[in-house]
């Protein structure tokens, strides 16, 4: 019995090895640089950009079949890290690549990375339906999540425990709630680290007392709130006019970065993102489209 | 192999010549496979050693990550206090140790409160008490559960378990330590059942009618005579679940919440060592005080499973000298 149970178990290892050493040797010969000689392009970050990335996947394969694209998430930081180990030929972000990784690139490769805006996009404030509260302005915010309100009450709600859920710090959506909300300051210890929007979003929408952030395009079955820049401006919600002229105060563009000036297939396929077809697909997924005025307006 | 060289045919002592030259071959692939694993373990650790050593060695890397940051009080509160904060990203980052430390206890505790009185009691119930046809039904069916992958039992944890206990017990918290902790508690009930079961068979028949004719009851003769003598299996089954249960990254990752949290209520959200490691390593910029960081969690993790289960080794050892009666 045991020595059967050995034996299997030695196959099933020396299995293991020969199966993750072939499973590791298939993308490397798929994915070439820049993919240019294959037709797999890979696509790799942000979290938020994830579904845009896949509709454009499905969309993309009616106008060139014969291109694969592969589309993963993990994080706009992981995007950016992979775009500079050059494990990916383009690198999703819901924020601006920084300085520091710009300089990075450019230190590994000689080159400017090439930035590419894809579409716009309003950063919501969730709460569960059966919350009362309609607006709520950004300096609220900043307590809040830093955890100096700890209590609805204080912001004119129904009383009870605020119950914060956030993303982990390999988010764009993180570092830019971050950035632009609490000002740089940190979140409070006891903000829940989901993996993903659509865990954020499930996680708001079964608790009554929660509160969190996310791309605009994920909000289901939970209460998007109006957002004050401060306690006397006036509350904007976060839809398309809004967000496209920047009255509404948590609209960002949302990036690919490409490791050169693109070629062959894949200018082909940024410049078809770019276009009115690929565009369709960001208004279809929730996002907003760019347009001259949008790119006018956040300058 | 004693034989005449009269009987012996040049045929047969050829045949027996290729016999061990073939035995010679397999015994050495078998000692080369098993130094390759040793040798990969212990370069593992050598890696591990040596990425999170610069945290005691690097000057540029020991101003935000040293001993001292993670160890003792790093920052402030939102009420003002000093406290232990795990705050990688940040424009002062923030790396203390404390609070994954209480929630990777506070997970295992709870797993260890679960899995250990129902592993024993299944182990104890297959063993003496369940018929022989319900017990071969009732072994592979636990043992199903170690097949289980974790993602899936976290899953579970994340939308069905979490859901019903915040409507039991009114949780402020969805995820918290004790959803995370009864999903890893479901992971490690089949390692110790597993061990648990195999040493009480494994008792000798004749412990147990010695006992019976004695005059002892069933109930006796299992608490008094059968468990005693199992007691280092069964213990060895519990440090085994520990260590799996201290190690398991993806049920708390999808289970706890994972909030940095100084406190020692069950019903907050905890982030473990692990899960950290996991949900922080793929992003983390190569060579940075949080790389490292990241790895001087993983060589303390070592390290505590290390001393665990030397130390569970150390019991063994003496409850089965005690059985032996070499000592008192």
């Amino acid at each position: 019995m045991t020595r059967i149970t050995q034996t299997i178990l030695l196959l099933a290892i020396v299995l293991m090895i020969v199966l993750k050493g072939c499973a590791q040797r298939a993308p490397q010969s798929s994915s070439g640089p820049s993919g240019q000689a294959g037709n797999t392009i890979t696509i790799k970050g942000s979290d938020t950009m994830v579904q845009l990335g896949q509709r454009w996947a499905e969309e993309y394969k009616k106008v060139a079949p014969n291109i694969v694209l592969q589309v993963t998430g993990g994080g706009s930081g992981t995007g950016i890290a992979a775009l500079l180990n050059g494990t990916t030929d383009i690198a999703q972000s819901s924020r601006p690549m920084k300085e520091q990784e710009q300089a990075e690139f450019k230190a590994k490769t000689g080159r400017e990375v090439v930035e590419i805006k894809v579409a716009l996009d309003g950063l919501g404030v969730y709460v569960n339906q059966a919350n009362p509260l309609k607006e709520i302005s950004i300096p609220q915010l900043r307590e809040i999540f830093t955890g100096k309100i700890t209590d609805w009450r204080e912001v004119g709600a129904t009383p009870g425990k605020i119950i914060l859920y956030s993303r982990e710090n390999n988010s764009g959506t993180y570092e830019y709630f971050k950035e632009h909300v609490l000002e740089k300051g940190d979140f409070a210890p006891n903000a829940q680290t989901l993996q993903g929007t659509s865990a954020v979003i499930n996680a708001v929408s079964k608790d009554e007392r929660g509160i969190g952030y996310g791309g605009i395009a994920y909000a289901k079955n939970v209460k998007v709130l109006a957002i004050k820049k401060d306690a006397a401006s006036p509350a904007i919600s976060p839809d398309l006019t809004h967000v496209e002229d920047g009255t509404y105060p948590l609209s960002r563009f949302l990036y690919w970065y490409l490791p050169q000036e693109p070629t062959g297939e894949l200018k082909k396929l940024v410049d078809w993102v770019t276009s009115q077809a690929g565009q369709a697909v960001v208004k279809d997924v929730g996002y907003f489209p760019i347009s001259k005025n949008a790119v006018a307006a956040h300058r | 192999m004693i034989q005449s060289a009269e009987t012996v045919t040049p045929s047969r002592r050829r045949s027996a010549r290729r016999s061990r030259i073939i035995e010679w071959l397999i015994e050495k692939t078998i000692l080369a496979t098993a130094t390759v694993a040793i040798i990969s373990i212990l370069l593992i650790f050598v890696f591990i050693g040596r990425q999170a050593l610069p945290v005691l060695s690097s000057e540029s890397v020991r101003q935000t990550a040293n001993l001292r940051e993670f160890f003792t009080p790093n920052g402030t509160t939102p009420q003002g206090e000093p406290g232990y904060i795990w705050q990688p990203v940040s424009e002062k980052p923030k790396y203390s140790f404390i609070p994954l430390m209480i929630g990777t206890l506070k997970a295992t505790i709870v797993a260890m409160l679960v899995a250990v009185p129902l592993a024993l009691l299944a182990a104890l119930y297959t063993t003496e008490y369940a018929p022989r046809r319900l017990r071969e039904y009732i072994k592979p069916l636990i043992e199903l559960l170690a097949a289980t992958p974790s993602v899936v039992l976290g899953f579970f944890a994340l939308v069905v378990m979490a859901s019903w206990m915040q409507q039991a017990f009114g949780f402020e918290m969805r995820l918290n330590a004790i959803v995370a902790g009864c999903a890893l508690g479901l992971a490690i009930i089949p390692v110790i059942y597993t061990v648990a079961e195999d040493t009480l068979t494994s008792v000798p028949r004749t412990l147990r009618e010695a006992s019976l004719a004695l005059g002892a009851t069933r109930a006796q003769t299992l608490l008094r005579v059968i468990l005693p003598a199992a007691l280092p299996g069964v213990f060895a089954g519990i440090v085994l679940g520990f260590g799996r249960a201290i190690g398991e990254t993806m049920i708390v990752l999808m289970a706890a919440g994972n909030a940095a949290i100084v406190s020692w209520s069950l019903s907050d959200s905890i982030r473990t060592m692990s899960a950290t490691i996991a949900a922080e390593l793929a992003e983390v910029v190569y060579g940075s005080p949080h790389y490292h960081t990241l790895f001087a969690i993983g060589a303390l993790l070592f390290i505590i499973t290390f001393v665990i289960n030397s130390i569970g080794a150390w019991i063994i050892g003496r409850l089965n000298a005690r059985m032996r009666g070499t000592v008192q």
